[in-house]
């Protein structure tokens, strides 16, 4: 009986171990933090250069963008970062923005992940978590 | 018709492969100003993400090349419209069939379609006594409703985008459907379709369920001796991603079996498709559809060409 509930514990710890390993899989998949701080940096680049896009970033302290950018997307990704920026609604509520606007940044951002040599499989895994966020960012 | 229509589509999309370049995945598109040329081209927002448009399948609608999907064809998203032609090619080992037609997106929501089937009988014509090369025509005309759900932004959801459609065929020649054993020269299919982009496994899967009397997609009209009430029918597709512009599938499609002097079977196909840029994507398939009147194993190339604003 002892045995028994031992060798459940353990396979309990194994689980659990290996679901905390799964869930910053993309995390490391993207690179830690540097790496999605260089993304981030690549498609913040892509954002201001991109005529679609580009003013609505006129007001916009950049430095700050940039940072909790990066710290969202760890979080979302798995990792162990702090978000200290507003509501993804609260943040975009007064840009009006449309679906065209929220897909050109979409491809701004795979040219980032392209540009550090991030798989299109794991781009994908961080895509399906950002998604459902047009339902916040798309006011319009 | 068929080489107007033909010659204006390639005219179409070796001008849009031309300026393709300017239109390359993140180069950026030019703002529009105020005149009203730009405005009424801004309705052609181009807003959706290359592929997510589908490609057009053989009834004209978006969709994979058998299956009809929930998605809006073209690249308008909700605030604009989408607008494309198609061309398709399939080469039987004793038929042929083209299929050329234009349909249009509007605000992400409702399609409308319309489609010309041309099917060659080639050898088999002159062994029936119709003539060498004797062709039935088939137009239709499609309109689908989005229903609910989005295919690609409801990641934390499984529902799926459902779209519910129909589709008007008219067949020529009724006469020799009438001898064949069929009961109608045209017929209307209604369907309900269901697809979902599984972004994080980076899977496309739609799955399509149609109330139908066609024979043979309707070429061979629609109802028949044997049968001659509606059958619910089966399609889908399933589409891995390999990148932005490269899609490999498999689709699968049952159909009814109303006429006694054919069997007819169900109809799969392994494809690869390539999208270009948003303007241009091209559809490659491998294509069985099993007996077509006199001839078993009908399997062959499915070529189509998809070209858009
Ligand atoms: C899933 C998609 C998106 C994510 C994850 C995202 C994330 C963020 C984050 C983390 C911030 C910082 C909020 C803060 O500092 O408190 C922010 C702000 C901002 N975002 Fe987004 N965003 C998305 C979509 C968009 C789109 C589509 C646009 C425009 C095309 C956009 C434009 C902006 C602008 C202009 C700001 C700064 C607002 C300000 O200055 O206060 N965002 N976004």
């Amino acid at each position: 009986m002892l045995r028994k509930l031992a060798l459940a514990a353990v396979a309990a710890l194994t689980i659990s171990a290996s679901s905390a390993l799964a869930d910053d899989a993309l995390f490391h998949d993207l690179g830690g933090r540097d790496g999605i701080a260089t993304i981030v940096d690549d498609a913040t680049a892509n954002f201001l250069a991109d005529p679609r896009i580009k003013a609505t970033f006129d007001n916009t302290n950049m430095d700050r963008f940039k940072t909790n950018l990066t710290d969202q997307l760890c979080v979302v990704a798995g990792g162990p970062c702090v978000y200290k920026g507003q509501s993804m609604h609260d943040a975009h509520k007064g840009l009006h923005l449309t679906n065209a606007d929220f897909n050109a940044l979409v491809e701004d951002l795979q040219a980032g992940m392209d540009k550090v040599g991030v798989s299109f499989a794991t781009q994908n895994r961080l895509l399906a978590r950002l998604a459902p966020m047009n339902r916040d960012v798309v006011t319009k | 018709m068929r080489i107007d229509v033909l010659a204006a589509l390639a005219a179409v999309s070796t001008s849009l492969l031309a300026i393709a370049p300017a239109f390359a995945d993140d180069a950026p598109q030019p703002a529009s100003s105020g005149s009203v040329i730009d405005q009424g081209m801004s309705m052609f927002d181009d807003g959706k993400l290359l592929a997510t448009g589908g490609v057009s399948d053989l009834e004209g609608a978006g969709g994979g090349g058998l299956a009809t999907w929930a998605l809006t064809t073209g690249y308008g998203t909700r605030d604009g419209v989408g607008l494309d032609g198609h061309f398709t090619y399939i080469a039987l080992p004793d038929y042929s069939l083209w299929t050329e037609g234009v349909a249009v997106g509007l605000w992400d929501r409702v399609e409308l379609s319309y489609a010309h089937l041309t099917f060659d009988t080639e050898k088999v014509g002159a062994a029936l006594g119709l003539g060498k090369d004797f062709e039935f025509d088939q137009d239709v005309v499609g309109a689908k409703v989005k229903i609910v759900g989005d295919a690609i932004y409801d990641q934390d959801s499984w529902l799926p985008q459902i779209a519910v459609g129909a589709q008007y065929k008219s067949t020529d020649h009724v006469d020799i459907l009438h001898a064949v054993g069929a009961k109608s020269g045209d017929g209307t299919d209604f369907y309900v379709a269901a697809t979902k982009l599984f972004l994080e496994e980076s899977l496309l899967v739609d799955v399509t369920l149609r109330e139908t009397k066609a024979n043979q997609f309707g070429i061979l009209g629609f109802g028949g001796d044997k049968n001659d009430s509606y059958s619910s029918e089966f399609e889908g597709s399933a589409a891995y991603l390999f990148s932005r512009d490269f899609a490999l599938g498999g689709e699968f499609r049952t159909k009814p079996d109303n006429l006694g002097i054919a069997k007819e079977n169900d109809a799969w196909d392994v494809f690869a498709a390539y999208f270009i840029n948003k303007h241009v994507s091209v559809t490659l398939a491998y294509l069985n559809l099993g007996n077509i009147v006199i001839k078993d194993n009908q399997q062959g190339a499915y070529l189509s060409l998809q070209v858009g604003l």
